[in-house]
């Protein structure tokens, strides 16, 4: 079971509270993990990446286990404390300074 | 009796005002979407509890939002599962926000001079078909115009707008969006639209084809050529269903009147303190008055003297008086934005406004006294009214 931690707008869109739990068939990828993601909760379809081109929306960011993954192509694999449930998956709207 | 139902886009939610036909009492609903940027609301004229929403935001993009019951539950349409179920069972991805543009994506004019490929920022204004609660228009920036037949599900662009040509549209600093899209009540197969910084379209053929009505139009400021075909900062257009066929515009600068569907336009600011502006709109009964706010100059977006003035005209243009009764008339310097003036259709016919400072006023006597109905909210984006019977 993957476990996502959705920034505020995107819990509220999607009416889910707390983290999100995810089967998602190996292997575990960014991508693999925002299509299961998106297939579950339809109305986030387009949120986190472009309608088409699936690029990630700019403010848009993919932090796990401490790590900055917003930049690694989306077919890397997720780190094993990802994978088996002990971390979660975090997609969090960018600071916006001002 | 009849009572009204006034829609508040805001830069942090939607808010939805309700009164009796008195419009003295006031109750407010939300933040909806709180957080999110509410460019417009709109209702179906044919179905009141239908009412189409664009929500947006800088970090998560765009998303249609619909309520089927006066604004009280609302759900982003073809969203929920048991809607998407693909012929393998499995769940599709939502595409009520999916604006894609046809074909080729084409350039248009860049900052720089240079051409530059369109794209897909947000959905500025809402306009449902007169006839059918399933059908409406998406006016987007960058400027192109989408519909819809299912009831906002998935949205197709009317591509021939942007062969009217679009190489030769740039953005003005607002950015370049269809803001403004009218049907014409007798022929739906008219429509007109409005771009910042392009100007006016038209169609005949329900948006196939399309031809800019600019003519007479002068944009000595703004433009190298001031009577050129394209590129005018139209701000908004507007019509009395009676009298399709008469356009007002509040251009850039200038209060603008067109008698043949936007074949010619003539000046109509007359007495004005000042010409440059936002919205414009049309008295539900009396198809001569129209209203506008002057704003002071494209460098100072406020009120002159920091007096907050609504100015009618009762003659179709050029003779205006200013309205003043219940507005601040010191130290005001709000703004009132393009899609954020209404008008309902009761008797007397009531005028609404929002500001970029968060409040909403209502007159309920055709603009001779006002009355703030909403003081402390995010800025307005839009205002739309509807009247109902309840």
């Amino acid at each position: 079971m993957i476990r996502v931690v959705l920034p505020f707008h995107l819990r509220n869109l999607a009416r889910v509270e707390g983290e999100v739990d995810l089967e998602v068939s190996s292997p575990v990828t960014i991508r693999s993990v925002l299509d299961a993601l998106e297939a579950k909760y339809p109305v986030l379809c387009g949120t986190m990446r472009d309608h088409g081109t699936l690029k990630r929306r700019p403010f848009v960011r993919f932090f796990a286990c401490k790590e900055d993954l917003s930049l690694e192509p989306q077919e890397t694999p997720l780190p094993e404390a990802v994978r088996n449930g002990a971390e979660p998956f975090l997609i969090v709207g960018a600071m916006a300074g001002g | 009796m009849s009572k009204v139902r006034v829609l508040v886009g805001t830069k942090k939610g939607a808010f939805i005002l309700t009164a009796d036909g008195q419009r003295q009492n006031w109750e407010i609903s939300g933040p909806h979407f709180a957080g999110w940027e509410l460019y417009h609301l709109k209702g179906s004229p044919v179905d009141p509890n239908r009412i189409y929403a664009s929500q947006s935001s800088g970090w998560f993009g765009q998303l249609i939002q619909r309520s089927d019951d006066g604004g009280k539950t609302w759900n982003p349409p073809g969203t929920k599962l048991e809607e998407l179920m693909g012929p393998d069972g499995m769940p599709k991805g939502g595409t009520s926000n999916m604006f894609a543009y046809e074909g080729e994506v084409g350039t248009h004019k860049w900052y720089d001079g240079t051409q530059h490929p369109w794209e897909f920022k947000r959905v500025w204004h809402i306009e449902p078909s007169l006839t059918d609660p399933d059908t409406a228009y998406a006016g987007v920036e960058d400027a192109a115009i989408f519909k819809t037949t299912d009831g906002g599900k998935t949205w197709k662009e009317l591509a021939g707008l942007r062969g009217a040509k679009g190489h030769l549209w740039q953005p003005g600093a607002g950015g370049m969006a269809v803001h403004t899209i009218i049907i014409d009540p007798k022929n739906p197969k008219r429509i007109y639209i409005a771009i910042s910084a392009a100007g006016a379209f038209r169609t005949e053929d329900g948006g196939l084809t399309w031809k800019p009505i600019n003519r007479g139009l002068k944009s000595q400021y703004e433009l190298p050529d001031a009577d050129a075909e394209v590129g005018h900062c139209v701000h908004r257009i507007a019509l009395h269903p009676s009298r399709p066929e008469v356009l007002f515009m509040q251009k850039h600068w200038d209060i603008m009147r067109s008698d043949n569907a936007g074949d010619q336009w003539s000046e109509v600011s007359g007495n004005l303190p000042t010409d440059f502006g936002f919205p414009i709109d049309v008295h539900f009964h009396e198809p001569e008055t129209i209203y506008v706010v002057p704003i002071t100059s494209d460098s100072l977006h406020y009120p002159p003297d920091g007096k907050l003035r609504v100015y009618r005209s009762k003659t179709g243009g050029n003779e205006w008086e200013a309205l003043t009764k219940g507005l601040p008339q010191k130290d005001c310097y709000v703004n009132v934005l393009r899609d954020a003036m209404a008008v309902d259709s009761l008797d007397d016919c009531g005028i609404y406004f929002g500001t970029t400072g968060g409040q909403v006023y209502c007159s309920p006597d055709g603009g001779d006294t006002w009355q703030a109905i909403a003081e402390h909210l995010p800025a307005v984006l839009s205002v739309e009214v509807q009247t109902l019977k309840s």
